[in-house]
């Protein structure tokens, strides 16, 4: 096992730094023939990957503490609101895919609004919902976890859905041979069975959730998240551009360390067979 | 049961429950009083969606033409990436869980870079529905390809058909219903990516600032009739690619 | 039907008949029969006889169209509700993400028993199937033939009475099913029960039964019973015996003859 978690380890050290050797290299290539397709490359465009990341040990702003430290709170920030909503998000999703399960007319009537919501593009809308409520006199990143919680709650509805439904036919006529009542078929078999499903969706969700924060935060000037850190290093952008990269380096660490979770959470609970796993 | 009757039963509910909302929503907001440039009622949206619609309609086209560029740029090189990697298998297989996790970043948050490279108007926009798509769509993609059962390719091999006769008679049939699955949301995140993309700043005619600035300005019903524009594209993108799928799906029946 | 002298009959088929409403499929007609508490029947059929279909009937999973069945004196349907009996498929159907002594566990979970009692029960099963130690283990860790025990633990767990199997040996290849023949006969011997035994195979049915049911091609109608007179305690050397062969080809020439065999002698149904 530990050989295992080693070679994954290593590997990515290795993509990583192909990664490192690729922008440079193209950044080198480019600057060399100045070549103007797809963008024109010089520091503003490009800078060095070590300028980025040294950048985060520079401090803000003058005399301030390393960049470093503000990003990480508004990232805490930002991660705060997305977890408030995701978490919202798909308890209600399941709740509800649990009931769409259990009754065919439910099901029929709101079934193909929950798929077609998955067509529209809700993050679109995000910062004009921020607006709206953000008028109630609620506190700024109530709104935003509402963001959050919508972008999780769909796709977690429609996979318990679909997990529960994808319960063995003969494991069902195993329970009825028991007389089993159907709470216990829920807890015994079907929960079971949809967990796979719903880990699925909540790997999708959690992202969502991350994107739903940031783009909520944009509209209203809420200083503390990685969202206001990207339209305010946006504005210096032509005096330091590596800023506003490294902001995007915690945006996207952020992201992942939420995946991550998800996957290891998912890797505790679900104990099937290794090729069952999503 | 009828076909008429049984339609009707089929689709009966969501149509009540949609009725219910729409005449639930003007009634509560004239019951409640609340106040219109909070929530408009929506026969004012309709009735501002109709006033406008030259200007919201064009924005929306010169919008959809960016999602719709995006989406073939991005989607185009996942697949060409797929199949390069579905020919070496092992790196494939290996890098997949680096791609699957670079899935998890908010590429969104690039959305100012790509204004800072490409500029304001569409090709930053572009660029950023192309990035959104490309993930998805390869993970899927090489998944799909990868996932043939050895049965099958050891069949072909006992006809001794040669590898790109297999690519193409298995490789390809088994991944399809992978990549539609993927196209499809991948023809949302093109909107979505078009549209908040433009938040970070884009020129008059694209269908984001329009939300953007009317929103700003409290004018919720012209904002509302843009979601509403925005909603109707996105749905449509989606059932087209739907509708592609359903017909690459009838010449090629999947290996499943 | 049911003598006042002894015992009722551990199952009574009476006038039992099965058309499917979709397809209409006529799967069974008139089937009577009835079951002595302690018997092991196999029911033997060529393909399409209906006799899974006469086993669920019993087990109230499906209802019959005309007829009734009476488990221990009471409908099937109470029979279900009070868990009178345990039931055998042809895959083990084991839940991938219990343990084998969970799964095992799984029907004393559903009739509220307390940890301890299920965990002792659990060990007895695994002891009576010969899967001690491989409590932790997970099925897909296991082979065919050991996750078919572990699915025979888990429905003699509870005790009941009566046991209804259907072709559970038939995946398996004939070796662990000579195997589990025995072992089998070992645990009906122990645990006292009734045994609905299906299965494609002559010389299974003639091995394990104390009678055979031999069934007409579709619709099912019994086409005879064969008494098995075979001493009740039976070994690998059974089947070499004469009388074992003889009894083998008294069923096979009632499945010959109701197969509906031509002047010429060719077969125009499946045989087993």
């Amino acid at each position: 096992m530990a050989a295992a978690v080693l070679k994954r380890l290593a590997l990515t050290v290795v993509v990583l730094g192909a990664l490192w050797g690729l922008w440079e290299s193209y950044r080198a290539l480019w600057v060399w023939t100045g070549w103007t397709w797809p963008f024109v490359v010089d520091d503003l465009t490009m800078p060095h990957m070590h300028e980025i990341v040294s950048r985060l040990w520079q401090p803000a702003a003058r005399g301030g503490p390393p960049l470093i430290r503000p990003l990480l709170s508004n990232a805490a920030f930002t991660a705060k609101e997305a977890v408030v909503g995701f978490a919202l998000g798909a308890v209600i999703g399941f709740a509800i895919g649990v009931v769409l399960h259990h009754s065919q007319l439910l099901r029929r009537g709101f079934l193909p609004y929950v798929v077609a919501s998955q067509t529209v593009p809700i993050l679109a809308i995000a910062p004009m919902v921020v607006i709206w409520l953000g008028g109630k006199g609620l506190p700024v990143w109530v709104p935003v976890s509402v963001i959050a919680a919508y972008l999780t709650f769909f796709p977690v509805t429609i996979n318990t859905l679909r997990g529960l439904d994808s319960a063995d036919p003969r494991r069902l006529e195993l329970m009825r041979s028991y007389a089993a009542s159907r709470w216990r078929v829920l807890r015994s078999l079907k929960f079971p069975s949809a967990l796979p499903y719903v880990f699925a969706a909540l790997k999708v969700s959690a992202t969502a959730s991350v994107v739903g924060a940031i783009i909520g935060e944009l509209p209203s000037s809420i200083a503390d998240g990685l969202g206001g850190a990207i339209l305010n290093f946006n504005q210096y952008y032509s005096l330091d551009p590596s800023a506003l990269w490294a902001t995007n380096l915690v945006a996207a660490a952020l992201g992942l360390v939420f995946f991550g979770v998800i996957v290891l959470v998912e890797r505790l609970v679900v104990r099937a067979a290794p090729e069952h796993v999503a | 049961m009828t076909g008429s009757l049984r339609r009707l039963r089929e689709w009966g509910p969501a149509l009540v429950v949609l009725a219910l909302v729409l005449v639930g929503w003007q009634l509560a907001i004239e019951a409640f009083d609340i106040q219109r440039f909070l929530l408009p009622k929506p026969l004012d949206i309709a009735d501002t969606f109709w006033s406008e619609r030259g200007q919201l309609w064009s924005a929306g086209v010169y919008t959809f033409s960016e999602a719709v560029y995006g989406f073939l740029l991005g989607s185009g090189a996942a697949v060409a990436a797929a199949l390069v990697l579905a020919r070496w298998r092992r790196v494939g297989g290996a890098l997949l869980p680096y791609f699957v996790a670079a899935n998890a970043i908010p590429i969104i948050a690039f959305a100012p870079i790509a204004n800072a490279w490409f500029g304001i108007e569409k090709g930053s926009k572009i660029a950023i529905a192309a990035v959104l798509c490309f993930f998805p769509v390869l993970v899927n993609t090489l998944r799909g390809l990868t996932s043939v059962r050895p049965a099958s390719i050891e069949l072909m091999r006992s006809y001794a058909a040669s590898g790109i006769e297999i690519f193409r008679r298995v490789r390809i049939p088994t991944a399809l219903p992978y990549l539609f699955s993927a196209l499809r949301v991948a023809s949302v995140l093109a909107m979505i990516g078009a549209i908040v993309g433009e938040y970070f700043g884009g020129s008059q005619q694209q269908l984001g600032i329009i939300i953007k600035n009317a929103a700003a300005l409290f004018q919720f019903e012209t904002a509302w009739a843009a979601i509403v524009v925005a909603c109707i594209l996105g749905i449509g993108f989606y059932l087209a690619v739907a509708l592609v799928e359903r017909a690459a799906m009838r010449r090629h029946p999947s290996e499943q | 039907m049911t003598g006042t002298e002894h015992a009722p009959a551990a199952v009574s088929i009476a006038g039992v008949s099965k058309v499917f409403e979709r397809g209409g499929t006529h799967a069974l007609e008139g089937i009577d029969l009835d079951v002595e508490p302690g018997e092991f029947v196999s029911f033997i059929g060529p393909s399409g006889c209906g006799k899974s279909t006469l086993l669920r009937i019993v087990g109230d999973l499906i209802q019959p169209t005309a007829g009734s069945v009476l488990v221990g004196g009471k409908s099937a349907h109470q029979a279900r509700l009070d868990r009178d009996y345990g039931m055998v498929f042809q895959e083990a159907v084991l839940y991938d993400w219990r343990t084998v002594a969970k799964n095992i566990a799984l029907p004393l979970e559903l009739l509220g028993w307390d940890r301890r009692r299920r965990q002792q029960r659990v060990q007895e099963m695994l002891d009576l199937v010969e899967l001690t130690g491989f409590d932790r283990h997970h099925p897909w860790q296991l082979s065919g033939g050991m996750q078919m025990r572990v699915a025979i633990a888990r429905a003699l767990s509870f005790d009941p009475k009566l046991l209804l199997m259907d072709e559970p040996f038939g995946a398996l290849d004939e070796m662990t099913r000579e195997r589990l023949n025995l072992e089998l006969l070992r645990i009906w011997d122990a645990a006292g029960s009734t045994v609905l035994f299906v299965t494609h195979s002559i010389s299974e049915a003639v091995f394990l039964s104390t009678r055979v049911v031999v069934m007409s091609p579709r619709p099912g109608r019994v086409a005879g019973v064969v008494p098995i007179d075979l001493p009740r305690a039976r070994t690998a050397d059974t089947r070499e015996e004469p009388r074992f062969f003889e009894l083998v080809t008294e069923v096979r020439e009632l499945l010959r003859g109701r197969a509906g065999l031509d002047e010429a002698g060719a077969v125009s149904e499946e045989v087993a």
